[in-house]
């Protein structure tokens, strides 16, 4: 400092001194928890006692979930005990050949008493309902307003028959699945209740209840079912259904419900239309009569796995314990 | 990357001394050639071949960017970084159908991301106009055709524009001085904004204009300027004034520059020759070399690593889809019917399966481009400008007494103060005050005052004689006495010694060599007193502390100087023989200036008497050698005291006078003025040997000692900084016996250390230098410092093993050849092994070497600190440049990267801030690529699930939202607020550094560590949910799970799973982290119920998703917890056995935090223990270092 001319000592008015805050000094009142012993002990322990019983009543709920599944593509088809390439063929022209009679009969034993609602559903396998294109292949504005019917931006190539538009368009409609399942129990016809399928914010949001199909499945090649002309799109619950894309490529869609109770060892009749196509790309097709619980269809993963780590939370609980009583014991 | 640094060390040439004096040739002979064609016609701006020349206008603009080009420069600005680039062409081709998703849901990410950044810097740029608006409309008076002064915006000031500048104003531009309030034309000007000096520098104007003192006589005036054209080099100019039919040459003496300012003069009129931009200070406004950190450039590998893992990916998946598409028409037939296989365009053709599968490529660079996290680089830009906040805000940084806070002057280097591994230091302003002291004198051989320095103190101690310091405490408590006693301390006087204060020295036995001894110190300086009118108290400006420090001693002991004018210095004395205090004038003759290389500065005057003085101080070294032949008998005894003064750690300079006969003066002068006014390049050489004529045969008075006081905690500091594993450096200009007792004095040199000590001060080479032969003194100098290296590196080994450490100290000439190519790397080699080294005697140059040396040759992060221009190079140099914003101006602390008042809050900068933005930083930028591959690998597991079509599990929005709001908040509060310690444990356990400097936390293992946890999550999030849904209905109404509610399901758990892995990766919760934390997850579902709402045209596959499918179902909820506890037990265990059985530093710290204060002993024992634990980490560190260098 050459000897003070004043004009560097501080004054109160234009002192540049922080203010004080708790925030600016980074001394905010914290919570600064450490893995103490202590408190690794607890957390496991406590993951382990709460993961086990949620897993062991998990997987007993899905014990109490009675389910029946048969597959029939291969069994609805005549058979053929030629080389399995030759096979293929022929199970191809089978179910392309609209006019043979695709019936199948196949008998059903129930295992254990079902309480209604049983719910049927059919299950594919190797089905890519995620595939990009798949996906893409529709049109919501299309589906929710008669107006926009001329709507079939990404429709191609199922959007327009000769310069008129396809209702609904795309892929995912054209595919539609259309196998049918009729049960009957000793004779006496199993009603399978079609009302309620969808998700209810399709039926009300999603799809018009002024959309009525037109110019459907009236070109070849044709894909899979048809669609009743005369009622709108929100009250066609199966197309509703086969819409909400599936996620993987092996999954289930929900048929229809059985409203009453089946009892044990009861034989089912089902009658098959075997009509849609899995054979060209070598899917399976399965039909599968379910019930629910609380954590929905019969499911042994998510039990297994709770009980599991909880074990595994138990396990390391042990270990860590071991391992400091020897680390004190030194 | 060499290209600024070298231009940083041309600049710091610019304010060494022989720059000035080597750049001052005579090139008035090329005025209107090439480089000199600039003409003002003065007092005439509207002369017609003055508006035909259009020079620029005064309107200054320091913005980057005006209102038309802020969009497209900014843009490109922002586009020069990879990963912006990479986005952008991932938004462009997003319109295509190419895309996996909307393009507006890629674009508003970009246009958040992009947006955030442009407007931080629209309002940095905001800023610096409003500083230009204010700087162009202050007002200067300008005489205009009415004759009069007119006040007039900067902005409108035109080349040949005659200005009036008054008191304490600044220059609007650089200015040709006509003539001042005093009628020799002298003005006094500050120039602290441009070479940050804060001593007044005088300016002459011609004698020709000098009367040119009254408005009304610039009525007639005209005049014509030729000059240089405008260029960067402040310390010249060149011009020729034509006026009245007369050539006149123009110099620097005669340019006021813009920016700075008038003092100590009513006022002075102008003609501006230089405007705007034009101006010199202008010319010189270039960026500083930028900096970046050592994490950022890590953090740029790992963004090319996660490119090629991009890549990778992207083709592996564009393989496999080459693959199905083929196979999808077989023979003819088609296999997956429903996809039509049959009538498609490209990008699914099977016929064209090759084209597709490159077409495929690109969408996966797409789809996959959530591996690169496109908000990292605003959000770490956000968090730092908010760190440096932290550290600008910090009240333990501020510094009351010259009311300085800390200052970031730039955020980029926040988490390199804590990486930290060398400190290179300046001495004089950095440790110590830079407030010189008067404490002792030797007159006429007898020793005067009794105040013991720091360094004495420091060296009783060391010696801890029990008698000794007995005698020591007592001189202590006596000199403080003393100060109490006196009533109020003065600045820059330290002095006390009944015999000579208080006029007692006229009882002294050489009463007339006392007189003479302080009239030379009131005499022979520069510094203008400054009269305080209230009061009557003089001050002084000074060009340096020292001799402020001599003219207040002078004054205190009754030779105040009181008034100094172009040709007289008055003095109030006291007469020693009447004992009162009377006024004495003495005529200043002439004055010959300090340089570094004369050491010395003498000024020539007349006394009443008509007795003629030359009066010399200087450093010993050159003025003993001056003195005349009749040596006094008191020469060896103040030699003696010299030497004594010098290991007290004091500055000391040679007092000495001689009287001039009248002849000799008179045939001296005539040969000096005429080499002050020959006009050949060699001028200076002739001022300087005519001035060596008349500096001879000198007659001894004394010699002064002042103390620069260290610094207040600088020995705690550096005892910190050593415990936390710093290296300190000190590297000074100082003589080696200063240099080594301000060395004990602060503490980086201890008594138990071993001194190796490299000098070429030996009788062998001095003998040679005496012959002149250069030659042979360079290769013996060579050979001597290859062997004193040696034989240190020798001493070394040995003392290895011992606790021994070793303190390397070295001078500036055997720096010289130490830095030479082929000794550079043994001399590292021996310097980096010793606990501290000191370079002595070195210069600017050598300064910036040094750094560059240990920066280059260790690889490690140097940090250099300084406080003069001299350290410019240096702190340009360094890794990190810090500046003390203290005595010698500012223009360190305009040069460096953070700005500090006082070297002891180089500490809390280091250990807490340095810390916890290395800590910071690195957890964040890990925990972002952590979240990002976290969330990028269940894109790419579900196209495994996919037939690797490209279609994404999420909806377009849940994607675009994941860096923007489910995730960006927590991230930046952990970059912002995270302390694993406190500031207080921080400091207390310095050890906690090392983390740092062995880069622990951003090690590659750690990196790779925190990848790979990400890799393991997607795989356990992916698998765990897919494994669990997927056939079977998931509620009770019998629905199954579709592709909504899957993208769902996944996606909460990866917003789960991620926010929670933070909130268990740090142990720091104020309520800013539960808020955006647990917010973030909230948002998630909040944003799911409020888009969910939105038409399904809109919110396609989100529709009602939450409220009408998951809510409901308790497997949804179940599912969630249990994925989300499993995806976070590996980490979990992993810390847990981790912090308790293999603590990192920080661990062990929270840990003593915890237990009890009682056992701080035993803690503190089990707390070296873990040292040692963490000495074999870093080995096993350094060995994976080696390894990946190679």
């Amino acid at each position: 400092m050459p000897s003070g001319d004043g004009s560097t000592k501080p004054s109160a008015k234009t002192s540049k001194k922080p203010q004080y805050s708790r925030f600016t000094q980074q001394e905010l009142p914290a919570c600064k928890p450490i893995l103490t012993p202590g408190l690794v002990m607890a957390a496991f322990l406590i993951l382990g006692l709460t993961f086990i019983p949620i897993g062991l009543s998990h997987l007993s709920a899905s014990d109490n979930v009675v389910q029946l599944i048969d597959r029939y593509d291969e069994a609805c088809i005549p058979a053929g005990n030629s080389n399995p390439e030759e096979a293929h063929g022929k199970r191809v022209s089978y179910i392309q050949d609209d006019k043979t009679d695709k019936t199948c009969t196949r008998t059903l034993t129930v295992p254990k008493k079902m309480k209604q609602p049983i719910f049927v559903y059919y299950q594919l396998d190797e089905f890519y309902q995620n595939h990009r294109r798949y996906v893409r292949s529709r049109n919501d504005q299309q589906y929710r307003s008669a107006g926009a019917e001329r709507k079939t931006a990404n429709c191609d190539p199922e959007a327009e028959v000769n310069g008129n538009p396809i209702v609904p368009c795309g892929l995912i409609a054209w595919s539609l699945f259309n196998d049918t399942y009729s049960l009957s129990r000793n004779d006496v016809a199993l009603p399978i209740n079609k009302k309620g399928i969808a998700w209810e914010s399709d039926k009300t949001s999603r799809f018009g209840a002024d959309v009525y199909p037109k110019n459907f499945q009236t070109r070849s090649p044709i894909g899979g079912g048809k669609l009743n002309e005369k009622i709108p799109l929100n009250q066609q619950e199966d197309l509703l259904v086969w819409m909400r894309t599936a996620t993987l490529p092996s999954f289930r869609k929900l048929y229809g419900r059985i409203e009453t109770d089946l009892e044990e060892n009861e034989k089912i009749k089902v009658v098959i239309q075997n009509n849609y196509n899995t054979y060209t790309f070598s899917g399976k097709k399965k039909l599968v009569i379910s019930t629910t619980t609380w954590i929905g269809g019969k499911n042994e993963f998510l039990g297994k796995v709770y009980v599991t780590v909880g074990g595994i939370c138990l396990l390391t609980a042990i270990t860590y314990i071991i391992f400091y009583l020897v680390r004190r014991g030194n | 990357m060499t290209g600024p640094r070298r231009k940083g060390i041309r600049f710091s040439r610019l304010y060494s001394f022989s720059c000035f004096k080597s750049s001052f040739r005579d090139q008035h002979g090329q005025i209107g050639q090439k480089g000199y064609s600039r003409v003002v016609y003065c007092n005439d701006p509207d002369n017609p071949d003055q508006l035909v020349l259009r020079y620029c206008s005064n309107y200054v603009s320091t913005t980057k960017y005006n209102a038309f080009n802020f969009i497209p420069k900014s843009l490109f600005e922002q586009f020069r970084r990879v990963a912006n680039i990479y986005f952008l062409v991932v938004a462009c081709v997003s319109f295509s159908p190419l895309a996996p998703y909307t393009a507006s849901s890629i674009l508003a990410p970009l246009i958040a991301v992009i947006g955030a950044t442009m407007a931080k810097e629209a309002v940095e740029d905001w800023r610096r106009r409003k500083q230009d608006i204010e700087a162009n409309n202050r007002k200067v008076q300008v005489y205009d055709r009415n004759h009069n002064f007119q006040d007039t915006r900067w902005k409108k000031l035109r080349v040949g524009d005659l200005v009036k500048v008054y008191k304490d104003e600044y220059f609007p531009a650089d200015l040709l001085l006509l003539s001042s309030s005093y009628e020799d034309g002298i003005c006094y000007v500050e120039t602290t904004n441009l070479d940050g000096e804060t001593n007044l520098k005088v300016k002459h104007a011609l004698d020709v204009t000098a009367s040119l003192q009254e408005e009304n006589s610039f009525q007639q005036f005209k005049a014509v300027i030729k000059c240089e054209d405008p260029n960067d080099d402040l310390y010249t100019f060149v011009g020729t004034l034509y006026y009245d039919g007369q050539q006149y040459a123009l110099s620097l003496q005669q340019l006021l520059l813009r920016d700075s300012k008038l003092r100590n003069t009513e006022y002075v009129y102008g003609v501006v020759v230089f405007t705007g931009h034009e101006t010199k200070v202008m010319q010189n406004a270039t960026d500083p070399p930028s900096k970046r950190s050592k994490i950022e450039r890590k953090m740029d590998k790992i963004i090319y690593l996660l490119f090629s893992m991009l890549i990778l990916v992207s083709f592996v998946g564009s393989f496999f889809f080459g693959i199905t598409t083929k196979n999808d028409i077989v023979d003819g037939k088609l296999k997956r019917w429903y996809l039509r296989p049959d009538d498609t365009t490209v990008f699914y053709d099977p016929k064209r399966s090759a084209l597709a599968a490159f077409f495929h490529f690109l969408t996966g660079l797409m789809l996959y481009g959530y591996l690169i996290p496109i908000s990292l680089y605003v959000s770490i830009e956000i968090v730092k400008v908010l760190q440096s906040i932290f550290i600008n805000q910090d009240q333990d940084m501020y510094y009351e007494e010259m009311d300085k806070p800390a200052h970031a002057r730039t955020s980029n280097l926040n988490e390199e103060l804590g990486q930290v591994d060398t400190v290179l230091s300046d001495k004089t302003g950095t440790l110590t005050c830079n407030s010189m002291d008067f404490v002792k004198c030797s007159i006429a051989g007898v020793a005067y005052g009794r105040g013991m320095t720091e360094v004495e103190r420091a060296l009783a101690k060391r010696k801890g004689d029990v008698s000794d310091s007995g005698i020591t405490s007592s001189d202590i408590q006596r000199s403080s006495d003393n100060s109490v006693a006196s009533g109020k301390s003065i600045k820059g006087f330290n002095f006390s010694d009944e015999r000579i204060m208080n006029g007692q020295w006229v009882n002294e036995p050489h009463a007339d060599m006392i007189q003479k001894f302080f009239r030379v110190l009131a005499l022979c300086h520069t510094a203008i007193p400054e009269v305080n009118q209230e009061t009557g108290e003089i001050t002084y400006e000074a060009e340096s502390p020292d001799e402020a420090a001599f003219v207040i001693a002078a004054r205190e002991l009754g030779f105040e100087f009181f008034e100094r004018t172009q040709t007289s210095i008055s003095l109030h004395e006291l007469d020693h023989t009447s004992d009162r205090k009377i006024d004495r004038s003495y005529t200043l003759l002439h004055i010959l200036e300090f340089s570094s290389a004369r050491k010395r500065m003498s000024v020539i005057v007349k006394n009443a008497d008509n007795q003629l003085l030359l009066l010399c101080k200087g450093a010993d070294s050159v003025m003993f050698e001056r003195l005349s032949e009749d040596v006094p008998d008191f020469v060896s005894t103040t030699m003696d005291h010299i030497k004594r003064y010098a290991e007290a750690g004091l500055r000391t300079l040679v007092v000495a006078y001689r009287e001039l006969s009248e002849e000799e003066f008179k045939s001296w002068e005539e040969e000096f003025l005429e080499a002050q006014t020959s006009v050949s390049a060699d001028r200076d050489a002739l001022v300087d040997a005519a001035a060596d004529k008349i500096e001879r045969d000198l007659i001894l008075l004394g010699a002064t000692a002042v103390e620069d006081k260290l610094q207040r905690g600088v020995p705690e500091c550096i005892d910190k900084l050593a415990n936390a594993g710093i290296k300190v450096w000190v590297i000074t200009g100082d003589k080696m016996e200063t240099a080594i007792n301000i060395g004990y004095a602060c503490s980086l040199l201890r008594e138990d250390m071993q001194q190796i000590v490299i000098t070429l001060d030996s009788p062998e080479i001095n003998d040679l230098e005496k012959k002149g032969d250069k030659e042979a003194v360079a290769r013996a100098s060579s050979a001597s410092i290859t062997n004193q290296i040696k034989e240190g590196k020798r001493q070394l080994s040995s003392s290895e093993g011992s606790s021994v450490s070793c303190g390397l100290i070295i001078d500036g000439k055997s720096l010289s050849f130490a830095l030479n190519k082929n000794l550079e790397n043994s001399f590292l080699d021996l310097a980096i092994n010793c606990a501290s080294v000191i370079c002595c005697r070195s210069t600017p140059k050598q300064k910036a070497l040094v750094t560059r040396l240990v920066k280059k040759g260790t690889g490690r992060t140097t940090l250099a600190i300084g406080d003069g221009a001299n350290d410019v190079g240096m702190l340009q140099e360094a890794d990190i440049g810090v500046g003390i914003s203290g005595v010698e101006g500012m223009q360190a602390a305009m040069s460096s990267d953070f700005a500090i008042a006082q070297f002891r809050f180089l500490e809390r900068l280091l250990l807490v801030h340095g810390h916890w933005c290395y800590r910071r930083i690195a957890l964040m930028i890990c925990y972002f690529f952590y979240k990002n591959i976290a969330f990028g690998f269940t894109l790419f597991w579900y196209e495994t699930h996919a037939s690797f079509s490209g279609q994404p599990a999420y909806n377009d929005w849940y994607m675009s939202f994941y860096n923007v709001f489910f995730t960006s908040l927590p991230v930046i509060a952990l970059g912002v607020f995270d302390q694993d310690v406190s500031a207080r444990l921080c400091l207390k356990y310095p050890m906690l550094y090392q983390e740092g400097v062995h880069d622990i936390l951003f090690s590659w293992p750690r990196i790779l560590g925190w990848m790979l946890n990400g890799v393991l999550s997607s795989m356990i999030i992916f698998f765990f949910t897919t494994s669990s849904v997927i056939h079977q209905a998931f509620r009770q109404d019998g629905q199954v799970l579709d592709f909504e509610v899957l993208g769902v399901m996944m996606y909460t758990c990866v917003v789960w799973t991620v926010n929670c892995q933070m909130a268990i990766s740090i142990n720091y919760f104020t309520w800013i982290q539960h808020f955006f934390i647990w917010g973030s997850i909230a948002f998630w579902y909040a944003f799911l119920v409020m888009y969910g709402a939105i038409s399904p045209i809109i919110s396609t596959t989100a529709y009602q998703v939450l409220v009408e499918a998951c809510a409901p179902s308790p497997f949804y909820w179940l599912a969630t917890l249990l994925i989300v506890v499993s995806t976070l037990l590996p980490y979990f265990m992993y810390r847990a056995f981790q912090t308790e059985f293999n603590p990192m530093i920080h661990d062990v710290i929270q840990r003593l935090r915890l237990e009890s204060p009682e056992e701080e002993e035993a803690s503190v024992e089990l707390f070296f223990q873990q040292k040692e634990r963490i000495g074999s980490v870093k080995d096993k560190l350094r060995e994976e270092e080696t390894l990946l260098s190679k």
